[in-house]
């Protein structure tokens, strides 16, 4: 139905070229990993060894001294542990600290404490106003800092679960201190530099200075609420310009998969995102390194194949639910046409369903973003999911339900899909009744525990979470829009929580300590429930000894597994949530169609 | 807990720290301040926030939406930001879900408003002058939606058509690189140049 418009062609060009751009930096950008990670960088030893090792001096321990699985997790669980804690404070002290140019009073508690789980756990989920909350040095130094280490937590994992399957008979999986270190010197913070500077250059601002009050063209009425209560017509003449150290806060906020957005309106912010061009190379930015992260996984196994299946597998469930998104967009909401707008796509206007989406990005580039923010756990949003058509918007929704492995977030995105290739070797070991085998490690009873509670820590977040708020006043309080839909706020908000992507179907009022208190944990155990486990496996592959491939073997690198790893992803996904999918954006599908 | 994990525990607790700080400082300082620096030197204008400035006073940001609601301007994107439209110190979208009766609600009330300052016009009501922007500030409208108020602000300013359909020309963007985003018009500086031709 839309081919021969202007907008169908428009969004196959966009669309392949994202995916062009995507597949050509992965090999480079996965090569890059492996080398600096294992020290192999002649370039990042040469600009960096030094500064890497003045880092090492003061911490009393020794670079080179390996940890096992159970050390690797403690050292972990520290530094993000105190992670936490800087966030929180800095919050709430940020009125006697400097650079707060507005003045911001401190941060509540109960905002505070959700705010500096979500950094943390690299979910970025946001219950605050960037631009009337916090002040420039919360936004740096709280904020910023954690978008880099979260992501080079999620880096630190992941490279050491490959060792895990790349190793044998070793009682390590690494120095945690050494892939911090590494991961923020060498791959985040080179890359941000460069993004910043990119992006100053498309008009993302960079300044300390106090928010701008300019005189606008035209005076503008209004009503408000006067002491008494009563509406009272007020005019104003001038426009108040928030300002900040965006761009550096930008870059890295997509580069590590973070999404917290300076302003409340995040990626739609035209500070934060002005040009086309600067938002399709903020959503390059999100699958950068996840999507690399498939090559360094194939060098540090030994069979390149073996990265490239899992990147087929991801970029498969990727075009597949964009493909939803697009559609469903772009053929609008009759309820705007019956209100007298005209939403076809024309070589005049974008057409679809524009309602919280911003004119430069149209229907191509809003439906493209939202399926790459939420495929990666990145949350970072462009157009605004919650005014979203059902489709698109159950589009966001599932793939955040996914467990975010459709390339995924900074780490997190392979090595949750690492754990479902053992899920998927494991169900056709049971098919064809042969002890099941990944990268030539035998999968026990251990490793199996240890996926079972990776598989089913999120969803039990999730739904468990969803039937607690939707039957107390405080959770219901918060929805913003009547029927079908504000059960999809709910649901959104802790699939998103538990899942660590951020993104919100934001109508719903998230700022109280209901809510701000229940996503936290669902961050918290979303994110840690899964990484703990995680190392396990690592320390537990590691162990093993490497079995040599046999004529039963099932070999991992083919079409055959790329489809037994898509069902499995899918089918758990399925399966687990589609009865609250059909409470949500199905029954409000099958509304608008009556509806007019 | 085993004994040698607890003596880890408080092994790690000076690492931890000491790792915690130096890359805060790194990642939440000193690249913060060079990257200031870079912008403030080498892109200041947009560092800036892309400012408009006319006789010495600053009268907005070309990137930045502004409140148009008398004839003579073209009208930008709704805006959803309170406690007045298009606040940039507070931007917001309505969050309305599609189906929301006040979505309908407030649409129409739009269409109205934009039929009744301009009767005799008979193109159809482009999607996106009636529906709020993701951001509240969306400094641009499409195309069409330029192209519907044109007569409006000619008659409304007495200016010929071609005169108009120039400034709108003049101030429209097409993809970037023929690919990225879609076709659009500033509202902003269109209705700046048009001040500049009658006031």
């Amino acid at each position: 139905m839309l081919s021969n418009t202007p907008m169908f062609s428009n969004a196959m060009v966009q669309v392949g070229l994202y995916l062009v751009v995507l597949f050509v930096m992965t090999k480079p950008m996965g090569i890059w990993i492996y080398k600096v990670m294992h020290g192999e960088s002649a370039i990042a030893n040469k600009l960096g060894g030094p500064l890497e090792r003045f880092i090492y001096r003061p911490l009393g321990t020794k670079p080179e001294q390996e940890m096992n699985w159970k050390h690797y997790a403690v050292a972990l669980m520290l530094f993000n542990i105190i992670g936490m804690i800087a966030v929180y404070v800095l919050q709430r002290w940020q009125v006697w600290l400097p650079l707060n140019p507005q003045h911001f009073p401190a941060v509540s508690q109960d905002s505070s404490f959700n705010t500096a789980i979500s950094f943390v756990t690299n979910t970025n989920w946001q219950g605050y106003a960037g631009e009337s909350t916090m002040s420039y040095l919360t936004q740096m130094l709280a904020l910023t800092v954690q978008n880099f280490l979260s992501a080079a937590t999620g880096l630190a994992v992941v490279i050491a679960l490959i060792r895990g399957f790349a190793r044998h008979t070793s009682k390590t999986i690494g120095n945690f201190w050494v892939d911090i270190t590494r991961s923020t010197l060498y791959i985040l913070l080179p890359l941000s530099f460069i993004f910043a500077i990119v992006l100053m250059g498309q008009g993302v601002i960079q300044n300390f200075d106090a928010y701008k009050e300019v005189t606008t063209l035209q005076t503008t009425e209004y009503s408000e609420p006067d002491a008494t209560g009563k509406p009272a017509p007020q005019t104003i003449a001038t426009q108040i310009l928030a300002m900040g150290p965006v761009a550096s806060q930008e870059a890295i906020k997509m580069i590590g998969t973070n999404g917290g957005g300076f302003f409340n309106a995040n990626s739609a912010h035209p500070f934060e995102n002005p040009t086309p061009l600067s938002n399709f190379l903020q959503m390059v930015a999100i699958f950068l390194i996840p999507a690399g992260l498939c090559f360094t996984f194939g060098l540090m196994v030994g069979d390149r194949r073996q990265g490239w299946a899992v990147f087929s597998a991801m970029a498969i469930i990727f075009v597949c639910l964009l493909s939803v998104a697009l559609w469903a967009e772009q053929a609008g909401n009759p309820i705007l046409t019956a209100s007298g707008a005209n939403q076809t796509v024309t070589a005049l206007q974008s057409g679809g369903n524009m309602e919280g989406k911003e004119t430069r990005f149209g229907i191509v580039s809003s439906a493209l973003f939202a399926t790459v923010t939420t495929a990666a756990s990145c949350g970072a949003v462009n157009a605004m999911h919650d005014s979203f058509t059902p489709m698109g918007g159950l589009v966001p929704l599932w793939l955040i339900q996914l467990g975010e492995v459709v390339f995924g977030g900074v780490g997190s995105g392979l090595y949750t899909m690492l754990i479902y290739a053992v899920l998927a070797v494991f169900i056709a070991g049971l098919m064809i009744g042969r002890t099941p085998e990944y990268l030539g490690k035998k999968i026990e009873i251990f490793d199996m525990k240890m996926t079972a509670i990776i598989i089913l820590v999120t969803p039990l977040l999730v739904l468990i979470g969803t039937a607690v708020a939707v039957s107390v006043t405080s959770g219901t309080a918060g929805i913003a829009n009547p029927g079908a839909h504000g059960f999809s706020e709910i649901l959104y908000a802790l699939s998103s929580a538990a899942n660590n992507n951020g993104s919100a179907f934001a109508g719903l009022s998230a700022n109280t300590p209901f809510y701000n208190t229940l996503l936290a944990i669902a961050m918290f155990l979303g994110r840690f429930g899964i990484i703990l486990p995680v190392l396990a496996i690592a320390g537990s592959m590691a162990a093993k000894k490497r079995i040599p491939v046999s004529l039963g073997t099932l070999p991992t690198h083919g079409p055959l597994f790329v489809t037994l790893l898509i069902g499995a992803v899918v089918l758990v996904g399925a399966l687990t949530y589609v009865p609250a999918l059909a409470l949500g954006p199905v029954v409000e599908q099958l509304l608008m169609t009556v509806i007019k | 807990m085993e004994n040698s994990l607890k003596s880890f525990v408080f092994k790690s607790l000076r690492p931890a720290i000491v790792l915690f700080v130096i890359l805060s400082v790194i990642t939440g300082i000193v690249y913060p301040l060079i990257i200031t620096g870079a912008g403030q030197w080498l892109l200041p204008a947009q560092a800036n926030g892309s400012l408009i400035t006319k006789d010495d006073k600053v009268i907005g940001s070309s990137l930045i939406g502004q409140n148009f609601t008398a004839p003579k301007y073209f009208w930008g994107r709704p805006s959803a930001t309170g406690p007045y439209p298009n606040n940039a110190a507070a931007s917001s979208d309505s969050n309305l879900g599609p189906l929301n009766p006040a979505l309908a609600d407030a649409v129409k009330v739009r269409v109205a408003a934009l039929k009744s300052a301009d009767a005799e016009n008979t193109l159809p009501v482009p999607v996106d002058l009636v529906t709020t922007s993701a951001s509240g500030l969306d400094p641009e409208i499409s195309p069409a939606a330029a192209l519907y108020q044109a007569n409006r602000v000619a008659k409304a300013r007495g200016l010929s058509a071609e005169t108009v359909q120039a400034a709108i020309t003049a101030n429209t963007k097409n993809r970037q690189w023929g690919i990225l985003g879609e076709p659009r018009v500033n509202v902003v500086t269109l209705n700046i140049a048009l001040d500049k031709l009658v006031k």
